[in-house]
């Protein structure tokens, strides 16, 4: 049925020349392969979210005064409305999770090291603008809980030295939180970070394609001594199809989570009310939190939240650079990097888990 | 020469394979287009005007001139003629939908976009519009001029 028009185009584009680099691309087989597919699920979770997050534009009014009641309508009057909306906050949290899942496999499996460093930095930057996505979509129902947590999120901005007061007015649009910045995290939420992530996945994809897929340094030290041990599977079909079979499965989590646990919409943001009781950030900020709740309030001269984030910062930007550390050699990788990255890890969810339990 | 055409059991096996999963795939892709195509239509909107509009108070037009008022979510033009009767119509124009108005030069209702003339029984008599215009029926209620959708006789 479809033969003649494969014909006409191969016939103009030299399909074979166009599906080449990825016939010769391989993925390694070993114990730990399992693990290079949540970079996948991650971008497959992304497209999720720009096609529901298009569809939610349909409905959503961005403003004080139609925001929350636009996200109500979405989920009471659309059809199926409540279904899109829970997808895509969903999504939201599910892409976050295996991005953080993806960058600790990179991590241990050490896919970091030279010549990938581009790749690690691409993909930092990327966890980073997700984040961002999360902080920015969370405050657009415009209710209490948002209002609060993006009060206190550039409130925290604020404390910053020198730059911070500047930085803090330009997220919020003014000395508050009000109106105009959900006008701006709109804004950001649907044309600032949808364009930047989208130009920094083609960049990262375009270096995971060039450089091919990385092998952990003891296989690598074995497989070039030896190279009959050497296993591999094709990308295309072999890992493709498995992809997608991964993505299937995504799909069908992601489906019966939306469906079976509605993300609820809450109460409507009042600027004049006091802020619930137990009022905490989205689980994904929660370690971060925590930190900044556990430092005293003055150490030395220095008050406890300036010094909180310029810490957190510094880890930040340190994060980003953490390949050009790292030993040129498989034989040699640091030691020091493992035990780091094992830390970073426990104190991630450890702080996580205690920010969640502590009162 | 080949005496056996019956389908070799492997390819048959490998068709009903590619059977129930391209179908499975398919039902899959089905069960997700179906809630966006449903998410698509816009849920109806409440029409609150009623059958019943007050359009306008005795004293407050002159004669011969021309009112637009709210008949539910569509504009009606109400419409004092120099002998002191009212009459109304649908606003809006049968051609393209533009909103219509009283031209008290001419003494008909005229409709900028495409230069559409109707006259005030609502008559098309020149220009593009293919119908003419909805009546409505008009009546005082104390100084009220109220006006409702005509009675189907």
């Amino acid at each position: 049925m479809f033969a003649p028009l494969i014909r006409w185009l191969d016939e103009r584009l030299d399909l074979d020349g166009l599906i080449a680099p990825f016939k010769h691309k391989t993925v390694p087989t070993h114990r730990l392969s399992y693990w290079y597919f949540f970079g996948g699920i991650t971008l497959f979770l992304f497209i999720i979210q720009v096609l529901t997050g298009i569809l939610l534009l349909l409905y959503y009014r961005p403003g004080a005064n139609e925001a929350y009641e636009s996200v109500q309508y979405i989920m009471t009057r659309v059809q199926f409305g409540w279904l899109i909306r829970s997808i895509h906050a969903w999504a939201a949290n599910l892409m976050i999770f295996t991005a953080f899942v993806h960058m600790f496999s990179v991590l241990f499996l050490k896919a970091y090291r030279k010549p990938r460093e581009l790749t690690w930095v691409s993909g930092v930057i990327l966890l980073y603008l997700v984040m961002g996505f999360g902080f920015s979509g969370y405050l657009l129902p415009w209710n209490t809980l948002a209002f609060f947590a993006t009060k206190v999120g550039t409130e925290m901005a604020g404390q910053v030295p020198l730059i911070g007061r500047a930085m803090m007015i330009f997220l919020r649009g003014g000395p508050e939180v009000t109106g105009a910045t959900l006008t701006r995290f709109f804004g950001f939420h649907v044309a600032v970070l949808p364009g930047l992530v989208t130009v920094l996945i083609a960049i990262h994809l375009f270096l995971v394609q060039r450089q091919g897929i990385s092998v952990p340094p003891k296989l690598e030290v074995q497989w070039t001594a030896n190279p009959s041990q050497k296993r591999e599977m094709k990308f295309f079909p072999n890992f493709m199809l498995r992809e997608m079979m991964a993505w299937y499965v995504a799909m069908g989590v992601l489906g019966a989570l939306a469906a079976i646990f509605p993300w609820n919409l809450g109460v409507k943001a009042d600027p004049f009310v006091s802020a619930p009781a137990g009022i905490k950030p989205e689980w994904y900020f929660l370690f971060m939190f925590q930190t900044l709740k556990l430092i005293p309030s003055k150490v030395w001269l220095v008050d406890g939240e300036v010094l909180g984030i310029l810490g957190c910062s510094l880890a930040g930007l340190l994060w980003l650079l953490l390949p050009f550390f790292e030993s040129d050699q498989p034989a040699r990788t640091k030691a020091w990097i493992t035990g780091l990255s094992i830390f970073a890890l426990v104190y991630v969810v450890g702080m996580s888990v205690y920010g969640f339990l502590a009162q | 020469m080949c005496a056996d055409q019956t389908p070799q059991p492997e390819t048959s096996r490998r068709r009903a394979i590619g059977i129930f999963l391209g179908g499975g795939i398919l039902a899959t892709f089905a069960s997700f287009l179906y809630p966006v195509l449903r998410y698509f239509v816009p849920p109806a909107v409440v029409d609150l005007g009623g059958d019943e509009v007050i359009a306008s108070k005795t004293g407050e037009m002159k004669p011969n001139s021309g009112k637009i008022f709210r008949f539910g979510s569509r504009p009606g033009l109400l419409i004092l003629e120099s002998d002191g009767t009212y009459r109304a119509l649908s606003a809006t124009c049968t051609h393209l939908a533009c909103t219509v108005q009283y031209r008290s030069d001419l003494r008909e209702i005229w409709c900028a976009c495409h230069n559409g003339i109707y006259d005030l029984n609502g008559r098309n008599v020149s220009g593009p519009p293919p119908r003419p215009l909805d009546m409505f029926d008009v009546h005082l209620r104390g100084d009220e001029i109220v006006v409702s959708r005509k009675r189907e006789a």
